[in-house]
């Protein structure tokens, strides 16, 4: 690790949640604006100027930083939208800009040197080589790392590189390399590079059939329940499909990633920072996540033992299945 | 010279070597192709079962008249793919970046960036063409009219529009034909080997819909997209990319050839295409900036 206690990052979707966390505990929260610039493009999500340059004054009066969100990739002729986003976030007292596309980090590299620049997970950074040329090229201070690495890789990364890290622990998991999946676009005409959405919810149909339910996605069927079952969200690749004379949850079982046994081992991987997804949660759940890994994080940082800090987490899965996923090299 | 070139892009697939040779041996005798790419892209674990084919087949392409392009991993994770990216790239002949841990060891030196390196814009199109890029392939999700404008004002380099073959969406850590088959990635047992044009993967109401590659996912359709050559021409977009399949790859290029001469109109064109053995059925969503499943032109 570059410095000495791990820093806890947090989500915050709007006003409200960004409140919630400083106030559970986060170190840092993460946001983006209410455009296309940012990965989670959301109806109802998102911040105007005014409501970032109030969340930052709220931050840093409680002793936290704002991250801003800027890591989808500029669209062909509109660049400016992305810059103005940046200048904005540089404007409004942000501590990092988080950036995938070059077009972003080469303009906040130029124009805002006393901006940090986060390498965002969208870009894919993987290898010493990768992350070397974003730190050369725009002075990256942080890269996110991809969720494809195992521990031990990232152990191996860190001693390579002289960036700081920050890696996902709690929350949603993506199972492709994210900022190259196309999945969305291609059924739903909308992804996360494009548009900042994946497997929008205006394509989303819950169909009643004799008997079932179909979850469906532009019309193709991610999902079937039972009646009783716990109807899911059809995001693609959790759906469940058939191929090779098999029917499974062939990417991805519908589960969320729970990296909480692994705060030690990230540790020791020399990971500066842990990131929460999760900026489409409200209040409540932002709350009593970011409430219960400050613990874990802290409990972990006086030299607390596993069952500790497995009983400091017990019950943040929602009833969902959970993953440690490709943390452990086991899920590859 | 013909004003739109034809690059046949690298394999996606795990072919023997014997596969390779022979399909190389006919492309390089029949096809008329300007451009083709060797290597491996989607798995370093192919590597030690391709790298003894290429210096002969790159011999071949380039006894025939072929302009050889050097493919690297578009997901390189340990040290011997690394590795294997760095060497590559202190090659005299020109080299396909698909991941950016290929820009340091390829900077200031001729390139090409593949449909898996993100250029979205014509501000990160001119930075990379600052470094070396002399042609881009944007990814494969961008539609005709947005690969133009970025063409449109960078004039510098060549840019290329994938119009073949099945859409690389997305790669994965995990290797999907191992989970299938209840294996690891580490122990694969290289059973991708089994599906030369990938996988395909249905919905539960046998839609058709992905195919899957090991790490990599495909759409089970058939990207087609036939243009009329002014369309491509009038966007400054100088390049045509097919995508290797089992189908017969010569008539493939042949008919593009065609199309792009105007020799044969685009609904002639999609009509031999779908006369051939193909693995989906044709799509041309993404072109014209729709979902990528979607079929704009008839047949």
């Amino acid at each position: 690790m570059k410095s000495g206690r791990m820093e806890l990052v947090c989500p915050a979707g709007t006003p409200a949640t960004l409140r919630a966390a400083v106030q559970a505990g986060a170190d840092a929260v993460y946001c983006g604006f209410r455009d296309e610039t940012n990965a989670r493009n959301f109806p109802g999500l998102n911040f105007s100027r005014e409501e970032l340059a109030e969340g930052v004054r709220f931050a840093h009066d409680h002793g936290s930083k704002v991250l801003v969100a800027i890591n989808t990739f500029a669209r062909v002729n509109d660049v400016d939208l992305w810059k103005k986003a940046a200048d904005t976030a540089a404007e409004c007292g942000a501590n990092a800009i988080i950036a995938a596309d070059i077009a972003v980090l080469d303009h906040v590299a130029k124009n805002h040197k006393q901006v940090r620049l986060h390498l965002s997970v969208q870009a894919a950074a993987a290898t010493p080589e990768a992350i070397g040329f974003y730190a050369t090229s725009f002075g990256i201070r942080r890269v996110v790392l991809p969720r494809v690495l195992s521990v031990q890789e990232i152990a191996a990364l860190n001693r390579a590189i002289e960036v700081e890290t920050e890696a996902f622990v709690f929350g949603g998991l993506c199972v492709m390399i994210e900022g190259r999946c196309y999945l969305s676009s291609y059924a739903t005409g909308k992804s996360p590079n494009l548009n900042g959405v994946c497997s929008p919810p205006e394509m989303v149909s819950y169909d009643d059939e004799p008997n079932s339910t179909a979850a469906r996605l532009s019309g193709f069927t991610i999902d079937r329940y039972e009646p009783g079952e716990p109807v899911g969200y059809p995001t693609l690749c959790k759906g469940k499909f058939k191929a090779g004379g098999k029917t499974s949850y062939l990417f991805e079982d519908p589960v969320s990633l729970n990296a909480g046994g692994m705060i030690a081992g990230l540790k020791a991987a020399g990971v500066t920072a842990l990131k929460i997804e999760g900026r489409q949660r409200g209040k409540g759940y932002v709350t009593e996540v970011v409430h219960a890994f400050r613990k874990a994080v802290d409990a972990v940082g006086q030299g607390g033992d596993a069952i500790e800090i497995d009983r400091i987490l017990a019950g943040q899965s929602e009833g969902s299945r959970q993953t440690a996923g490709a943390y452990s090299k086991k899920w590859r | 010279m013909s004003a739109i070139a034809l690059t046949l892009g690298p394999v996606f697939f795990h072919w023997s070597p014997d596969r390779l040779l022979d399909f190389y041996r006919r492309i390089a005798n029949e096809a008329p192709i300007d451009r083709v790419h060797v290597g491996e892209v989607v798995c370093g674990k192919r590597m030690p079962f391709s790298d003894p084919a290429w210096p002969e087949i790159i011999e071949r392409l380039e006894s025939a008249g072929k302009e050889v392009v050097l493919s690297t991993l578009a997901a390189p994770a340990t040290v011997r793919e690394r590795r294997s990216i760095a060497d590559l790239c202190t090659d005299e002949r020109l080299v396909e970046i698909n991941d950016v841990t290929a820009l340091p060891s390829r900077s200031g030196k001729p390139f090409v960036t593949g449909p898996f390196l993100n250029v979205y814009n014509e501000a990160s199109a001119r930075f990379l063409i600052q470094r070396g890029a002399t042609t881009i392939c944007p990814p494969v999700e961008l539609s005709l009219a947005a690969v133009g404008a970025m063409a449109g004002v960078c004039p510098e380099a060549e840019f290329e529009i994938f119009v073949f073959g099945r859409l690389p969406l997305a790669l994965s850590g995990r290797c999907y034909h191992a989970r299938i088959n209840g294996l690891h990635k580490d122990s694969c047992q290289f059973i991708c080997e089994r599906d030369p044009d990938g996988l395909a993967v249905d919905t539960l109401d046998d839609q058709q819909f992905l195919a899957i590659n090991g790490v990599q996912t495909l759409s089970n359709q058939v990207h087609a997209f036939c243009p009329a050559p002014a369309d491509v021409t009038s966007r400054s977009v100088r390049r045509i990319r097919l995508s290797p399949h089992t189908c017969d790859m010569v008539e493939v290029a042949k008919t593009y050839r065609a199309l792009a001469d105007g020799r044969e109109d685009p609904k002639g064109a999609r009509f031999i295409l779908s006369c051939l053995d193909l693995p989906g059925r044709l799509v041309d969503g993404y072109a014209l900036g729709k979902p990528g499943w979607q079929t704009t032109a008839s047949i």
